[in-house]
């Protein structure tokens, strides 16, 4: 799957969200679980302002000082006599793996969890050429079995479908014949999976932090899966961002404590491994080649401008766990593998306006996802900046008011939603408050606010709500 | 022998060029403002560690044996007949011997029928088709982490990074002396065999109990990918 995972309009995607119960209560319960495991988590620390402050300083550290360190990595990585390609596009990466590919004669490939591949539709490259390629992920797996259904969270990606769907579509593709119990249901998948582990000519793996000091790739999961993708197959192909990396496992280590704890509440996940080059002599297991390639895709170009500190990312989806929109939409509707703030923001820089301009406007800019970003994305400027990019460039915000509201998911249909969704607003709001009116919106309240006045929202902060709001009291 | 590295000077180039200056060759490492990792467990003794090593277990859904050197046979045979015996595989580690496992693996599992593998690096495949078809895996923790009851293992010839992996469960024997506060301690561990010019393990893994999803509506599922159930066996080395 590309980037792009739909084809309808925007709005057709979001009024399909909307109008879809199962999803919306899964998110909204989703979200409720991850807040609270994030914040327990965090607050266990004692100190976390501190960590966010550390995660920021490395990651803006090795973002000035990029091509030092992918240097310093790709020496490391071939030093201990992996193979290192650098790809500028998503067609350089793609040929170079398929090159490979070929050379071994490979039929079946296992993956794990790895977005970047997603967004160089590498799947669709290797199937062409007559390869099987099995998504092991125990989520990802299910959306591969539902004929490539597009996944609808970054952690989650099958948070959309209920376990009855899930038994359907194991049933309907794989003669499935037990229950809807998850656990019958991944137990299946660990069965079918096993069998692929053992038998693949390649794994090709994500990687979620680079060590340039040793050339190592880190790998984060709970199933484990990615270990054996990586243990069994002769061959492993890594693929990762060119700004997924780190100096030293002492920074990785900062970072992955980041990560497991603004991802899913746990201090670590269950297996956190860092590989370094193939197998060493007399190893059995390990792969015996090992490549590494590394994408720019479109990430040069943000570099030095306004938008760089989106990829500080770390992808661990705690904006999307905050975002009171995405609550609302839900994942699909924002037509991107990346999806929630981070999303909003880094898919236009991927993959252009024409595509995904009104996603900026996704957003209440209330910075609840600024406020949850591990590594201190400011994340609502960086949708704000968008929309003025957009406006200058296009004259006029790309979609109506009324849309917009119905986007939120928050405001056309009751004046009281929209009350409840305005008191998340932050100070980014004030810049264009004039008592409590908005005179001067920004994008999209542009041309609202041209002939009317909006209520401006209360401060008040998206946590306090958030907890008001799961314990069912009124505002 | 090394390997090739292809396009990197264009690639390199292009970043330098958006950050608007030359390529770098040379920087140091910085000294970050922040570390706030180290308050993390300060100054907690080793038996508090032992503590919270015993707490966090609870958390990760494995279980916590306590045990000294003389009970270690004993304790590891009722882990292992508790997970239902039948096969076992372990890596070939002279430490097993150390805590007088010798007896227990070599005469008295073999005459109770236990089915045990030791990993072999000259049997090559061998050892795959043993470890995926076995029980029990049975490796020692290298480093401890107590905040998050994690085990590090270091894979090498001897030390199958399978062996953790692909049997049915999984039992860690955790040395008191491996228990450090958190990953922070590890990394530095680590750090300095690289600067002292040792070569890092092809692989490190650092293992927080069974494997799980929540994939499927959240609801958790112990065991996917990896082991289904998990025991470290804390033995009192100090």
């Amino acid at each position: 799957m590309a980037m792009k995972t739909s084809e309808e309009k925007f709005t057709d995607r979001v009024d399909k969200g909307i109008h879809d119960s199962f999803m919306r209560s899964a998110v909204s319960s989703a979200q409720e679980r991850f807040q609270s495991r994030r914040l327990l988590a965090a607050q266990e620390l004692g100190n976390w302002e501190d960590w966010r402050s550390h995660g920021e300083e490395i990651r803006q550290h090795v973002l000035e000082n990029l091509d030092y360190y992918l240097y310093e990595l790709s020496d490391n990585v071939a030093k201990r006599g992996g193979h290192v390609y650098f790809a500028q596009t998503a067609e350089e990466a793609t040929s170079y793996i398929q090159n490979v590919v070929e050379k071994k004669k490979a039929k079946k490939i296992v993956k794990s969890k790895s977005m970047v591949t997603e967004e160089i539709d590498l799947n669709a490259g290797l199937e062409k050429m007559g390869c099987e390629v099995i998504e092991t992920d125990l989520g990802e797996y299910i959306l591969q079995v539902d004929d490539h259904d597009p996944p609808s969270h970054i952690v989650v990606p099958a948070l959309h479908k209920n376990k009855e769907q899930i038994r359907d579509v194991f049933k309907k593709n794989q003669g499935y014949t037990k229950t809807e119990k998850p656990e019958e249901l991944a137990l299946h998948a660990r069965q079918k999976l096993r069998h692929e582990y053992l038998t693949a000519d390649i794994g090709i793996t994500g990687c979620n932090f680079a060590i340039a000091e040793t050339g190592s790739i880190t790998l984060v999961t709970n199933e484990g899966n990615a270990d054996l993708v990586a243990a069994l197959p002769k061959t492993q192909i890594t693929v990762m961002g060119m700004e997924r990396l780190v100096p030293t496992f002492e920074e990785m280590e900062v970072l992955v404590s980041l990560l497991t704890r603004s991802a899913v509440g746990q201090k670590l996940t269950s297996y956190i491994t860092t590989l370094t080059g193939p197998r060493e002599e007399g190893d059995v297991d390990g792969p015996e080649e090992f490549h590494l390639v590394i994408v720019d895709n479109g990430r040069s170009d943000i570099l030095g401008g306004e938008f760089q500190s989106i990829l500080q990312c770390i992808r661990c989806a705690a904006c999307v766990n905050a975002c009171p929109v995405y609550r609302q939409v839900g994942g699909h509707s924002y037509g991107s593998i990346y999806s929630g703030p981070v999303g909003a923001v880094l898919s236009p820089l991927l993959g252009g306006y024409d595509d995904y301009k009104e996603l900026p406007y996704a957003s209440t800019l209330c910075g609840a996802c600024t406020e949850a970003c591990p590594v201190k994305i400011p994340l609502h400027e960086l949708l704000h900046k968008h929309r003025q990019v957009i406006v200058e460039k296009e004259g006029r915000a790309p979609i109506s008011e009324k849309i917009l509201m119905k986007a939120f998911g928050l405001g056309a249909s009751s004046p009281a939603l929209y009350s409840i969704g305005s008191k998340m607003a932050s100070p980014a709001m004030s810049l264009i408050t004039q008592g409590n009116k908005i005179s001067k919106g920004p994008g999209p309240l542009k041309t609202w606010t041209e002939s009317r006045e909006f209520p401006a929202p209360n401060k008040y902060r998206f946590r306090d709500w958030f907890n008001n709001r799961s314990k069912g009291e009124e505002q | 022998m090394n390997g090739v590295i292809q396009n990197r000077e264009a690639f390199l180039g292009k970043i330098a060029h958006r950050l608007e200056r030359e390529r770098k060759t040379n920087i140091k490492r910085p000294e970050w403002n922040y570390q706030p990792q180290d308050a993390v467990l300060k100054n907690a003794t080793q038996e508090e560690l032992v503590e919270v090593l015993k707490e966090q277990c609870k958390n990760i859904h494995t279980d916590f044996v306590l045990t000294n050197s003389a009970n270690l046979p004993h304790s590891l045979k009722e882990v292992v007949n508790g997970f239902g015996g039948g096969s076992v595989v372990t890596w070939k580690d002279e430490r097993f011997a150390q805590y007088g496992l010798s007896q227990l693996m070599n005469e008295d599992w073999p005459q109770e029928g236990v089915d045990l593998h030791v990993w072999n690096h000259t049997k090559k495949e061998e050892n795959i088709e043993k470890a995926s078809h076995a029980n029990v895996g049975i490796t020692i923790s290298d480093i401890t982490l107590a905040e998050s009851g994690t085990v590090v293992l270091f894979s090498s010839k001897d030390k199958g990074r399978t062996v953790s992996f692909l049997p049915a469960t999984s039992i860690i024997i955790v040395p008191k002396s491996s228990i450090v506060p958190r990953m922070t301690q590890a990394a530095r561990i680590i750090r300095e065999k690289v600067k002292s010019g040792e070569l890092v393990a092809s692989c490190i893994n650092f293992i927080t109990g069974p494997s799980n999803s929540a994939d499927i509506e959240m609801i958790l599922v112990i065991g996917v990918h990896g082991p289904i159930k998990a025991t470290y066996i804390v033995v009192d080395d100090i």
